[in-house]
Formats: C-alpha cells, structure tokens, sequence
C-alpha cells in the first residue's frame, strides 16, 4: 500500500518544491509585494525541511521544533519591515514595480 | 452503534487526508506565485500556509502547526494584505510592464533549482534514526526554549522589538499632512 505520510523523501521532496515556487515566484514577479510572498515561500520550504528531519532523524525532537519557532519569528519581522519600505517606496515613487525604481541606474 | 473500523481503512483515510494536504499546498504555493491580482496571491499563501500547518500535524507536533496557523496566516498573510491595501499596486499596469523572457526564466530556474535540491536530499544516504532522547512534547520544548535556546529566544524578542520600531521609523518618515 502507498505510504507517502511515513516516508522522508515526500517531505524533502515537498521543501524542495515549495523552495523552488519561492525562487520561480521570486524571479516572475515585478512588483514588491509579490516578491515579498514569494520570500515566505522560501522560508516555509525550509521549515519542512526542519521539521522532517526533526520528526525522522533527530534523536532530539525539540531542536527542529524550536528551531521552525524561530523562522517562524525571522519571517514575521521580515514581513513587517518590507512592508514597511514598501509602504515608504509607494509614498516617493507612486509605484511598487522594481522597473520604476531606478534612479541611481544613471 | 459501534462501527468496527479496520486499521487497514483507518490507515487509507490518513493517507488520503495528507494527500489533501499536500495538494492543498501545492496549489496554494502555484496560486500564490502565479494569481494576476495580489490579493488572490495572498490568498494563495494563505491556502499554502493551511496546508503546511496540516503537514506538521503529520510530522508529529501539533504546537507547530497551531503556531503556523497563527503566526503565519493570522499575521504575516495580514501585513501582507495590508501591505496591497495601503500601496495599491497597478495590476494592469505591472502585467504590461513584465519583461517578456521573465515568465519561460523563472520556470526554467524554478524548475532548476526544484530538481537541483531534490535530487541532492533524495539521492542522498541519511544516516540511520538515532535512538530518541526526547519525545518533543510541548513540556519539552518550553523547557529547551528557557534552558538551552534561552540567549536565542531573547536575541529573537530584541529583533522582533527592533523591527516592529524600525518600521515604523521607515513607515513614518516623509509622511506629511496632505497625503
């Protein structure tokens, strides 16, 4: 029978793909915002990574735990400062494409 | 009434509840990264998020999958949303703008890279489980948190503290009475 639920290979394989979305996302999109949501793809692909191995390898099974509890707080104060300097990029520029913010381009 | 069930069912209904999950993510992670309108990509990672939170009950800590849950899609999906509200992002405008080799590169690296890491951890040979020390139950990992983790778990609540203020610094500064 197919076990996919107790095999370590489909969470790897999971991480990887959520990484890879992030990475796709992160070069497709122009705007701001759509490459700050495609940042906290990235960052939850390495928390699956955490936490398989945490949950099939780690003899510890705090250590990955904690450690997803830290991304987690990483991502939060990520997502609160870019929102911040989008917030300040939109008040100079009237924009949030990185096509419009080119001033030191020359 | 007492319906016998099998451990055989029980099992197939486990793995049809994860496989849900893992579709659930996958089409969050597509619809988040390829929606037109923003707000349906934040609603997208909103949907992606639910699914991972579903994962980590899998993965055997459901304090991790309510901090997901909470954390993720109960504040930074939030900000996010609030992020497309206050700067109004020209949807039309941004699709005109797209470079045209853009789309067929982002595949080809995001595929690339997909292939790239999954053909390093699954051709990989993990070393075999240790013996289990700690269990991970929620007991245990509040006492790793103040015990072991304690200088991180501070280090982590001054950098939370620094960012709040530091953006609002950013947010703030160049603001004026007209607009």
């Amino acid at each position: 029978m197919l076990t996919l639920s107790t095999q370590l290979d489909t969470y790897l394989f999971l991480g990887a793909m959520l990484f890879g979305f992030g990475v796709f996302g992160l070069v497709k999109r122009p705007s701001l915002i759509g490459m700050l949501i495609s940042a906290e793809l990235i960052l939850c692909g390495a928390s699956v990574n955490f936490m398989a191995f945490n949950h099939f390898l780690a003899p510890d099974k705090t250590v990955g735990q904690i450690m997803t509890l830290f991304i987690m707080a990483i991502a939060a104060a990520e997502a609160a400062i870019a929102m911040s300097i989008i917030i300040a990029v939109y008040r100079n520029y009237r924009s949030v494409e990185t096509q419009d913010l080119s001033d030191l381009q020359g | 009434m007492n319906i016998p069930i099998s451990a055989d069912m029980a099992s197939i209904v486990k793995e049809g509840v994860f496989f849900g999950f893992l579709i659930v993510t996958v089409v969050g992670a597509l619809l988040a990264t390829c929606a037109k309108r923003m707000v349906r990509a934040v609603f997208g990672l909103v949907v992606c998020f639910i699914g991972v939170a579903g994962i980590y009950y899998f993965l055997g800590s459901p304090f991790i999958s309510l901090m997901q849950l909470m954390i993720y899609v109960g504040a930074v999906a939030i900000t996010i949303a609030f992020a497309i509200m206050l700067a109004e992002p020209d949807e039309d405008k941004i699709e005109a703008k797209t470079p045209p080799l853009a789309g067929p590169f982002a595949v080809v690296l995001g595929v690339a890279v997909t292939w790239a890491l999954a053909a390093a951890s699954l051709g990989a040979k993990w070393m075999n489980p240790a013996p289990v020390e700690k269990e991970g139950t929620i007991t245990q990992v509040g006492e790793a948190l103040l015990t072991n983790y304690s200088m991180v778990f501070e280090l982590v609540s001054i950098v939370l503290l620094i960012a709040i203020l530091g953006s609002l610094v950013v947010a703030r500064s160049g603001r004026d009475k007209s607009c």
